[in-house]
């Protein structure tokens, strides 16, 4: 697997926070993600136009980082059985608690949110505890 | 169409970010969350790094009331802690510690034409829905008397 390399951690999480503010600096919105594409998917929802652009630069993304020659490797999915539940409830549970890893995560907790404090430390813990389940108790999914 | 173009650059510089930051790999991300294995710290870097810039930012930008192309800055509302919250971050949780995947990393990957990437992305559009319509019918009364 790859290495931890802090340098492309750290400047990569800037671009991340760059992202961030120029949306609110230029169209006045927060940057939380299942947000945006829960309200892209919407027919009833006004104002998708601004949101499909949102998504179609997050996956234009790695096509620019190719364009700059360098390689973009293949994610390394788990099985259909944990895609299937884990994209269920990550859409559910993101919906359900109003945001995620960029929602809650960045945008809130830049903002020093006690709510998005609480989500934050919510998820990073159920996610720890089901990797430690499933790696140190049940041996890898 | 400049707010288009202005939504898909941030969304362009914020993926980039993904990709560098190699979040959009789910083993990192698993990496990190793996705190009993070999514990990965990128995902502590990566936050830290937003927030370097993001929490600066919002707070220069509290102080103005519109966005450089005259859009009302929409700041969230919410700030009860509660049942939905804290319950809907917890099954969150599970799933991205099932797939090592949020929703983010999720998009950016679509570009690799992965069909299990397609699948969660389906399936996290159907839980969003799900969840989005379960709402709606608890905020609009019960059905049964």
């Amino acid at each position: 697997m790859s290495t931890f390399d802090p340098v492309s951690a750290t400047l990569g999480g800037l671009l991340i926070g760059l992202g961030t503010v120029l949306l609110m600096t230029l169209i006045g919105r927060t940057a939380g993600i299942s947000g945006i594409f829960a309200s892209a998917l919407d027919p009833q929802h006004g104002g998708r136009a601004w949101r499909v652009a949102f998504v179609v630069g997050l996956v234009a993304a790695p096509l620019a980082v190719a364009a700059a020659g360098h390689t973009v490797a293949a994610p390394d999915m788990p099985g259909w059985a944990a895609v299937t539940a884990g994209g269920l409830l990550v859409g559910f549970g993101t919906r359900l608690s109003g945001g995620c890893t960029s929602g809650h995560g960045v945008c809130g907790i830049a903002r020093l949110s006690p709510r998005s404090l609480v989500a934050t430390g919510t998820f990073m813990l159920t996610a720890a505890v089901v990797v430690a389940v499933s790696r140190h108790v049940l041996g890898g999914l | 169409m400049r707010n288009t173009l202005a939504a898909f650059s941030s969304g362009l510089v914020f993926g980039l970010g993904l990709v560098i930051s190699g979040m959009t790999q789910p083993s990192k991300v698993l990496g990190f969350l793996d705190v009993f294995g070999h514990w990965d710290p990128t995902l502590a870097f990566v936050i830290g790094g937003a927030l370097v810039i993001a929490a600066p930012g919002y707070a220069l930008l509290k102080r103005r009331h519109t966005s450089l192309l005259g859009e009302a800055l929409r700041w969230p509302q919410a700030n009860a802690i509660d049942l939905p919250l804290i319950g809907g971050a917890a099954l969150f949780g599970v799933g991205w510690g099932l797939v090592g995947l949020c929703p983010g990393p999720a998009l950016v990957n679509l570009e690799s034409l992965s069909p299990k990437v397609f699948g969660f992305v389906l399936a996290m559009a159907i839980g969003a829905r799900a969840s989005d319509y379960l709402r709606r019918v608890r905020t609009s009364g019960p059905v049964m008397a």
